[in-house]
């Protein structure tokens, strides 16, 4: 095991120096990858800093849960999807080749970098705002997730299985929490329907294509998103219908976040998630 | 012993049944099905584990666990690698593991019950009801609840028992 570096040290010069000299990758960043390789890289940082944001955003809410069993419901989910964002950016690192970990990536990509789609980014809002974020991720999770067992890349297919028992899981527990609160108080239901009016047009974002997505398809690796669609459609109609919830009207989609334009939000959250490997680079726990 | 010598995978085997999971010690490594291939690679042993959950952050404290004692039994190299096929599954828990669950508070895992994406099962159980019988590990008693579907660790879930009335631990099937 590596010896910890010492951060309380004021001498963050020697710290970086020591950071710096593990061997760079930035010498072979200029030449761009193939194309095959490029797309499939871009799919697997969308995967992966999907899985990222969102589990920062839910740990967020560790200690301030409206009950102690949601907090804890609220926490566990934010680490599946921290410990799958491992799995998808360690693969995004080996198929870029360029000694990227999925540390590196994590914790070192400025934010036009990343591929999350702007859903996830969005500040929690109050807690059925967060829940009904979960709840349209969770639908389209298991969509995507389910698609990709069927990868013919077997690291992808591979990843796809082992998450998709955990996704199973949070789908189960956040279609239960939206027929709660939705079919629930005055209250419960007037913010449940605004929760889903701001965060309807965040979901379209799920279902655009693009030409990384195109070449995948092509290639049997990944679903072409706007095939999701109609299995999304068909889990979270009836649970907003028992929720007795409206959907909103329109097809419009607040988009960007899946080619690195990001809202202002994204920014402030790397700031503080990244704050410790860009004060002291390469410190390790 | 030696440090080149090779000991046979089931030997190797029994060492580890003596690794307890750090989080429900009362099992071993074994016991979770977790350690899924014991090889040679020269003089190096190559232990091949699969994570249960996969952000459980048991996982490093395991790999180190096995890594100690398999160094304590004169085994110097060792490598651990990560596999995630096939995923694991509460299935893979063996009996005798069960009845160890049971008496340490912890109802095992029920086969088959898994979640699997499916949401028409949701207004029954909203309406109280479930299809599962999860017996109390204390009472025995059938008449058990489901507070959460999760718990104190990313493998359990949160039940109470309406007879004793005690809470305890479920063991997440997946």
């Amino acid at each position: 095991m590596s010896s910890l570096p010492d951060v309380m040290t004021r001498d963050a010069a020697a710290l970086a120096a020591a950071a710096g000299a593990r061997p760079a990758p930035e010498a072979a960043r200029d030449a761009p990858l193939a194309p095959a390789r490029a797309a499939l890289f871009e799919f697997l940082t969308r995967m992966g800093d999907n899985t990222l944001v969102l589990g920062h955003r839910l740990s967020e809410w560790c200690g301030h849960g409206p009950v102690l069993e949601e907090d804890i419901g609220v926490a566990n989910i934010a680490l599946d999807l921290i410990g799958q964002t491992q799995f998808w950016l360690g693969l995004a690192g080996e198929v870029e080749g360029r000694g990227r970990t999925a540390d590196d990536l994590a914790f070192l990509r400025d934010v036009w970098d990343f591929r999350n789609i702007l859903m996830v980014e969005l500040p929690n809002g109050d807690f059925g705002q967060t829940i009904m974020r979960q709840f349209l991720f969770d639908a389209w999770h298991v969509a995507m997730l389910r698609a990709l067992t069927a990868s013919s890349e077997p690291r992808v297919a591979e990843i796809a299985a082992k998450a998709i028992k955990e996704a199973h899981y949070h789908l189960e527990k956040s279609a239960d929490l939206v027929v709660r609160l939705g079919d629930g108080t005055e209250e419960s239901h007037r913010r449940m329907q605004a929760a889903l009016d701001i965060l309807w047009p965040y979901a379209g974002e799920l279902f655009l294509s693009d030409a990384a997505d195109a070449t995948l398809a092509e290639a049997g690796i990944a679903p072409d998103p706007a095939s999701l669609r109609a299995a999304f459609d068909a889990a979270v109609l009836p649970v907003l219908a028992e929720a007795t919830l409206a959907v909103p009207p329109g097809s419009f989609a607040q988009k960007g976040g899946r080619r690195g334009v990001h809202t202002e939000h994204l920014g402030r959250m790397l700031a503080e998630m990244q704050f410790l490997q860009r004060a002291y680079p390469g410190a390790t726990w | 012993m030696q440090a080149h010598a090779r000991p046979a995978p089931d030997e190797i085997r029994g060492w580890l049944a003596a690794v307890p999971d750090p989080e429900i010690p009362v099992i071993s490594v074994v016991d979770l099905g977790i350690v899924r291939d014991l090889t040679w690679d020269g003089d190096t042993l190559v232990v091949t584990v699969t994570p249960t959950y996969s952000g459980c952050p048991a996982t490093a404290a395991i790999n180190v666990a096995i890594e100690m004692a398999l160094h304590e039994h004169g085994i110097a190299r060792v490598r651990i690698e990560r596999s995630l096929t096939p995923p694991w599954t509460s299935d893979w828990i063996g009996e005798a593991a069960r009845e160890k669950l049971r008496a340490y508070g912890i109802a095992p895992p029920i086969d088959g019950t898994a979640a699997d994406g499916r949401l028409l099962g949701r207004v029954g159980r909203l309406a109280g009801g479930s299809n599962l019988a999860v017996a109390c590990p204390r009472c025995g008693s059938n008449r058990t609840d489901r507070v959460s579907q999760f718990g104190s660790t990313p493998c359990k879930a949160s039940w109470r028992c309406t007879d004793c009335l005690e809470p305890f631990d479920y063991f997440k099937c997946i």
